[in-house]
């Protein structure tokens, strides 16, 4: 490997695990209630701090960064995974209807419980979201066999976001009061409320299949020439195919059971990532996504939070706006590349 | 008995359909197979079928007397590399990327590359003469670029067998020949075998041992080019109406303009083939001799001329073609005479441009030097 890249990966890795550890320490900090740095080490350290910035900081605001750091990875991640998949570079879990998919059986699962007054555990949500989304990209590809258009592939994807969510907003209607306000926020998107024991269970999902992608990062990079290049190069490509399906639907149904749709985070980061690094390559892009996904949901959850205290908003709203123009930017530029 | 590589009753196709059936093939290692045939009659089909990108629909195959379908894909990978025709979609990836994919059979679980793998990919590069772009992005190349590029890949895999589709299609004649070249001296150093499917037939003719030509989804010959390149064959096999290609010498010509000759060409020993071609293509026919039949302007006279009179070869001319000469520069308008000096073996000639001058009818050419 040339030394300049390496010294440019060196610097991307230093660059984003900054990121990361600067928006934990705000997230923490920056709130209705000030919480000093000092306050932070102190109370790591076990010294005795404020009793309710002890308790804000332990109870809310460090779980809630925490599920920002691992579901922003997941999201990213998941997103990485769906744009390899179809050699698309705007697919996503959010455009082609994962999400909705997702959201759309983590509703049905809640409400049904809920009539039956059981609570559901965070793994319970995990596996309904995963069934949600697997519906959805059974549709997906369905579709892109059809079809190898790449905007027809969103384009489908966005029609099925749409039914799903129609499905979802019928059992909104349907269901009692005291469901509705729960399902309500969760479906608009937000960290809030995140528990320890909601932290425990989305570390063990998100992190054991990160790293199991990241052992897939040499298969990827030949999935990447092209499929019968990918074949030559003796890659099972039934088993690494399913594998991408199969995992990126774990980390956006982790999102959604956790948080519920996040939009645009996975189809913005990696093409910020990629144009950081200056390479494709799995190996380096896949640790990198994670971190850059962890920044970006550290750096819009403090947004949500702050921007129009003390009303919060959705994750959405603010993933969005600086989202969606990447997105656009990718298109105009690849666009651009094409026409040179 | 004993080919390196074999296929038996192999049929070709998709979706369980037969495109192509009973494809018998024996090759020695370090022999070179070009496919030829016209579009779409099952070139690629096969050559994917042989890749293992296609299941075949019957029959086996076999590298080194094992079956094509016991072999892994890791296995596979360390003993056959292609380059095919789909062109590969990168994203920030160097041409020297790209070339150190063809390393993934021999790195490890994460893909990085050791000194040795480096080694083999400046090698490969080296040796295709890419180096001087190993910096560029693969994208921003030119396609006769992008080729060369995927067989220093190819090459670096460090296959046994090579499979190659097309592989000459974007590249001019100078890369053409250093490409045919680099397979031969492949095929030299490291008994490197090679299956190809070529357009150009006059390659194919020249770098090829053995030849496969598909047709109509079949395969209508295999075996050396002097057994398959017979007269007319090519005409046949590509369906060729207007034009000619020349089996013996490998190269085309245009349909003769038609017609009665007007003009008689006195040529010979390659002086008049520039001239053919120019009455052909402001399409006037003509008439031309006396040609030895093993004279160098004698293929293209027959593919151009309306009337070609011929001469025997190493014997000398008789009397009774210089009268039929004679006749046919009567009934021509006018004598074009290519050549600046005559042997002694073509007399002959002089004798007709002398005659052609006392008639006035030499328009062009005809002093002697």
């Amino acid at each position: 490997m040339p030394k300049e890249r390496k010294v440019r990966y060196i610097l991307a890795y230093v660059l984003l695990g900054i990121s990361v550890v600067l928006g934990l320490i705000c997230n923490i900090c920056i709130g209705s209630v000030k919480i000093s740095f000092s306050d932070i080490v102190n109370s790591f350290l076990g010294k005795e701090i404020n009793e309710t910035a002890q308790r804000i900081l332990w109870e809310i605001r460090f779980p809630r960064a925490v599920a920002a750091v691992l579901l922003g990875g997941a999201l990213v991640l998941s997103g990485y995974l769906l744009q390899t998949f179809f050699h698309n570079p705007i697919a996503g879990p959010f455009i082609l209807g994962i999400s909705s998919g997702a959201k759309m059986v983590v509703a049905l699962v809640m409400v049904f419980f809920a009539g039956k007054s059981m609570r559901t555990t965070s793994w319970t949500m995990i596996f309904a979201a995963f069934i949600g989304a697997m519906i959805s990209m059974g549709f997906v590809l369905l579709i892109s066999n059809q079809v190898s258009h790449m905007s027809m592939l969103i384009v489908g994807g966005v029609m099925i976001g749409y039914i799903c969510s129609a499905v979802t907003e019928l059992v909104v209607t349907f269901a009692s009061d005291a469901q509705i306000v729960n399902l309500h926020d969760w479906s608009r998107g937000s960290f809030s409320g995140t528990t320890w024991e909601n932290v425990a269970v989305m570390a063990e999902a998100v992190l054991l299949t990160s790293v199991i992608v990241f052992f897939m990062s040499k298969p990827l990079s030949a999935y990447q020439l092209g499929e019968a290049y990918a074949k030559n190069m003796g890659v099972r490509l039934p088993v690494l195919r399913a594998g991408m399906v199969v995992l990126s639907g774990i980390l956006s149904a982790c999102v959604v059971a956790f948080a519920g749709p996040v939009s645009f985070v996975g189809i913005a980061v990696p093409h910020l990532v990629k144009s950081l690094l200056g390479t494709a390559k799995p190996l380096v892009m896949i640790p990198a996504c994670f971190l850059g996904g962890s920044a970006f949901c550290l750096f819009c959850d403090l947004l949500a939070r702050t921007a129009f205290a003390p009303t919060e908003l959705s994750i959405s709203t603010v993933t969005a706006v600086f989202g969606a123009p990447v997105v656009l930017w990718v298109m105009i530029r690849r666009k651009k590349e094409r026409e040179a | 008995m004993g080919y390196y590589f074999e296929t038996k009753k192999l049929s070709v196709g998709y979706r369980k359909r037969p495109l192509i059936q009973n494809i018998e093939i024996g090759l020695n290692k370090g022999e070179i197979l070009t496919l030829i045939g016209p579009n779409g009659a099952g070139k690629s089909t096969i050559l994917k079928s042989i890749a293992k990108q296609l299941s075949p629909i019957g029959g086996l195959i076999y590298i080194d007397r094992q079956s094509l379908e016991s072999m892994s894909g890791a296995e596979l990978s360390q003993k056959m590399a292609v380059v095919l025709t789909d062109k590969i979609k990168t994203e920030m990836m160097t041409c020297e990327d790209v070339v150190a994919t063809g390393r993934y059979p021999y790195t490890g679980r994460f893909g990085i590359l050791s000194g040795a793998d480096n080694a083999a990919v400046k090698e490969a590069m080296e040796l295709v003469n890419v180096t001087g772009i190993r910096e560029q992005d693969f994208r921003r190349i030119s396609d006769g670029q992008r080729q060369r590029v995927m067989l220093a890949r190819a090459i670096c895999q460090e296959p046994e067998i090579l499979i190659l589709d097309e592989p000459t299609s974007f590249l001019d004649v100078k890369y053409k020949l250093e490409f045919l070249s680099i397979l031969q001296e492949m095929r030299k150093k490291k008994g490197l075998t090679v299956i190809m499917s070529l357009h150009e037939l006059e390659l194919a003719q020249r770098v090829s041992d053995k030849i496969l030509c598909v047709n109509k989804s079949r395969v209508e010959r295999f075996g050396t080019p002097e057994e398959v390149f017979t007269p007319g064959y090519i005409a046949e096999l590509f369906g060729i109406s207007t034009g000619s290609f020349d089996e013996e010498n490998g190269s085309m010509e245009l349909e003769a303009a038609a017609g009665r000759p007007e003009v008689f060409v006195i040529a010979g020993g390659g002086c008049g083939k520039a001239v053919y071609r120019r009455l052909q293509r402001e399409g006037t026919a003509f008439a031309t001799g006396i040609l030895f039949q093993n004279d160098l302007d004698y293929p293209p006279a027959r593919a151009l001329a309306a009337e070609v009179i011929t001469a025997e070869g190493f014997e000398p001319i008789t009397e009774a073609l210089v009268e039929q000469a004679k006749q046919r520069i009567d009934s021509c308008k006018r004598v074009i005479c290519c050549k600046t000096c005559f042997g002694s073996l073509e007399a002959a000639n002089r004798e007709l441009l002398a005659y052609a001058k006392s008639r006035g009818k030499v328009t062009e050419g005809g002093s002697e030097g």
